[in-house]
């Protein structure tokens, strides 16, 4: 439940964020519920891919185009800015190559989006320093064995990585674990349990 | 279903009952339409002109007032129109019921909702289960056209098709869809017709056979040309049946398949004894009795190779040798790049208009997902709306035709059907 409440309110900032008529592509874009709204609110041509079986079924239903597929290979396929937005929501952390991942979705989108749960939340830094063991929360509920969360990280690696790969980011959205969007004083790495970043490829500046 | 499955199992006496299932369509007819009457023959692809042409199709449920929810249902290499519902009482009759092919997926509340949709699958040309072909009398010589036949394209099948859906007054489809040469007329549909489907569904399919699918049509081919009963096409009348025809389908069938169903299917089990005869022309002691000439001509002393030679036989029972050699042929031509696209898939398909579900199999090595990916691919880039689906399987190609309703690929199959076509408003 926690989870769709957060799910939710990182929706509403993404369909806040994509304007109207614009090409998007959703990387694991699970039951496509992300891009039926942003198609009925913002008029989108959009395109979802997804790995599982079930997911991909869903979107069918709904009317969102959909292509089976593993993203942390067919990328490559993708032509340079070919859309307005790439998404990539909550689906960063599960991906095997999170590296070419990343620097594909700005290659292939004019920019992205990018949300993730901050793995350096107070709460799970509480939980590691005081219980010793794998933190778990509302929105990470696996054991360290079967968790599809195979590349966790925080709101400051994610800035690093970043900086280091010559990606802008012109938007960042931070909430608390009740979903709600709040101003972090610069704390966002100790008190954001979930981000959403709106991100760029750096032109090359010649000098 | 269920129901009426444990019923069959129940009693002897109860399996001569006629069960006609809540979702079937139950018993339907065999149709015939004629055109291309001469002089207004149909033009072919290839210049050549045919006509006049009888196509043999069925319809299952209800054309609507506007005649807006057909959809046109399109067979494989060795279909016919009868793809859902029963001929006869007698066909419902028995432990194996003779249903149409794809009963599965058609009828009243299946993925093909016969309460909702129009469905019409016509017998292609070229074929020989009613339409017109190689096996057809030529009007010219009052005889079988044998190779007088002209060379039909699966471009020619569906200008046929449009012929029946004027026919029918039918100006719009819902869907074209269809499994492998099936698939390849639901993609011709939309780059001949671009107007008529609003959407394709095509299943391992491809927009151009590989140089591997041609290789085993080639092989297919020349073991039929080089049985000596074929007579170069005019074994008509002398109820010869030809073994070269048998051994192309056992080719076919084998590129059906996947090395690991056959494995689980097969393995290395012999099929009578239980140890090696050390012999190129063994006797089986245990064979049945009633094993057909054709069959006793096969190897037969591992389990897959009498497999092999039952459905060569059972071919050769029902299909002809004439057709197999036109339709395959037909399928080798198919190249969607060449025809529409200067070489180019991605251009062949600017004029798409109809919405695309692509669907492949896992283990399908004949026509494999990268082949349906690329479909999809040139799609993508033209902007259109598609969707794809692997679906995980160990049956090959033959996943797509797969008689249990129960098992996960027909699920699978069936409910991306369904939900695709909830969207596609009629």
């Amino acid at each position: 439940m926690a989870k769709d409440i957060k799910l939710k309110s990182t929706f509403e900032e993404i369909i806040k964020i994509i304007e109207e008529n614009s090409r998007v592509l959703d990387l694991g874009c699970g039951d496509g519920e992300l891009l039926h709204q942003l198609m009925e609110k913002k008029n989108i041509y959009g395109l979802g891919i997804e790995i599982n079986t079930d997911e991909v079924l869903k979107c069918i239903k709904k009317g969102v185009s959909v292509i089976q597929e593993d993203i942390d290979e067919g990328l490559d396929e993708y032509h340079n800015e070919s859309y307005d937005y790439v998404i990539l929501s909550e689906t960063l952390q599960t991906v095997k190559r999170p590296d070419y991942v990343l620097n594909q979705i700005v290659r292939i989108g004019k920019k992205a989006i990018v949300s993730f749960p901050n793995y350096a939340h107070i709460s799970t830094r509480f939980q590691i320093m005081f219980l010793g063991k794998t933190p778990k929360t509302k929105i990470l509920p696996y054991d360290w064995y079967n968790t599809p969360n195979i590349h966790l990280l925080s709101i400051k690696d994610f800035k690093e990585f970043c900086k280091k790969n010559n990606i802008k980011i012109l938007k960042e959205i931070y909430f608390t674990t009740n979903g709600k969007k709040f101003f972090t004083f610069g704390f966002e790495n100790l008190l954001a349990e979930e981000a959403v970043f709106v991100i760029q490829k750096k032109e090359l500046t010649l000098f | 279903m269920e129901k009426n499955g444990n019923k069959n199992n129940n009693s002897h006496q109860e399996q001569k009952e006629v069960i006609i299932e809540k979702d079937s369509v139950g018993i339907v007819k065999k149709q015939n339409f004629t055109f291309a009457e001469p002089p207004n023959e149909m033009i072919l692809e290839s210049g050549e002109k045919l006509g006049p042409i009888t196509l043999a199709y069925e319809t299952y449920g209800v054309l609507n007032k506007d005649k807006s929810n057909a959809i046109l249902i399109l067979h494989a290499l060795s279909g016919g129109s009868h793809a859902a519902g029963y001929y006869s009482e007698e066909d419902t009759k028995g432990e194996k019921k003779k249903t149409g092919w794809w009963d599965i997926m058609i009828g009243p509340g299946k993925a093909i909702d016969t309460n909702k949709y129009f469905v019409i699958c016509s017998n292609v040309l070229g074929s020989c289960y009613g339409s017109t072909g190689p096996s057809s009398i030529n009007p010219k010589t009052g005889k079988p056209y044998g190779l007088d036949f002209p060379v039909v394209t699966i471009s020619d099948m569906v200008k046929a098709q449009k012929y029946l859906l004027d026919y029918l007054g039918i100006e719009k489809l819902v869907t074209v869809i269809g499994g492998s040469m099936g698939g390849m007329q639901a993609i011709e549909w939309t780059l001949q017709f671009p107007d008529i489907p609003q959407s394709a569904i095509v299943i391992a399919s491809c927009a151009a056979q590989t140089a591997q699918e041609i290789a085993f049509d080639a092989i297919g081919r020349n073991s039929i040309i080089s049985d000596p009963d074929w007579e170069n096409g005019n074994y008509f009348n002398k109820n010869k049946k030809l073994k070269g025809l048998a051994i192309a389908r056992m080719i076919g069938h084998v590129t059906y398949l996947s090395e690991e169903g056959m494995e689980k299917k097969f393995g290395r089990k012999l099929q009578y004894d239980k140890k090696y005869s050390y012999k190129i022309k063994p006797k089986f002691e245990n064979e049945p009795a009633d094993l057909s000439e054709m069959e006793k001509q096969f190897d037969r002393e591992f389990a897959v190779e009498s497999y092999l030679s039952h459905q060569g036989k059972k071919f050769v029972d029902r299909f002809d040798a004439n057709s197999y050699l036109y339709l395959t042929k037909a399928m080798d031509y198919f190249d969607v790049a060449a025809k529409y696209g200067g070489g180019s898939l991605v251009n062949a398909f600017k004029r798409v208009k109809a919405e695309y579900l692509l669907i492949s199999f896992s283990s399908d090595w004949l026509y494999s997902a990268m082949e349906s990916k690329e479909i999809v691919r040139a799609l993508r880039l033209n902007n259109k709306d598609v969707s794809y689906i692997e679906i995980k399987s160990r049956h090959g190609h033959d996943a797509f035709l797969l008689e249990k309703k129960s098992v996960t690929e027909n699920k699978i199959l069936s409910q991306a059907i369904k939900n695709f076509l909830s969207y596609i408003k009629p």
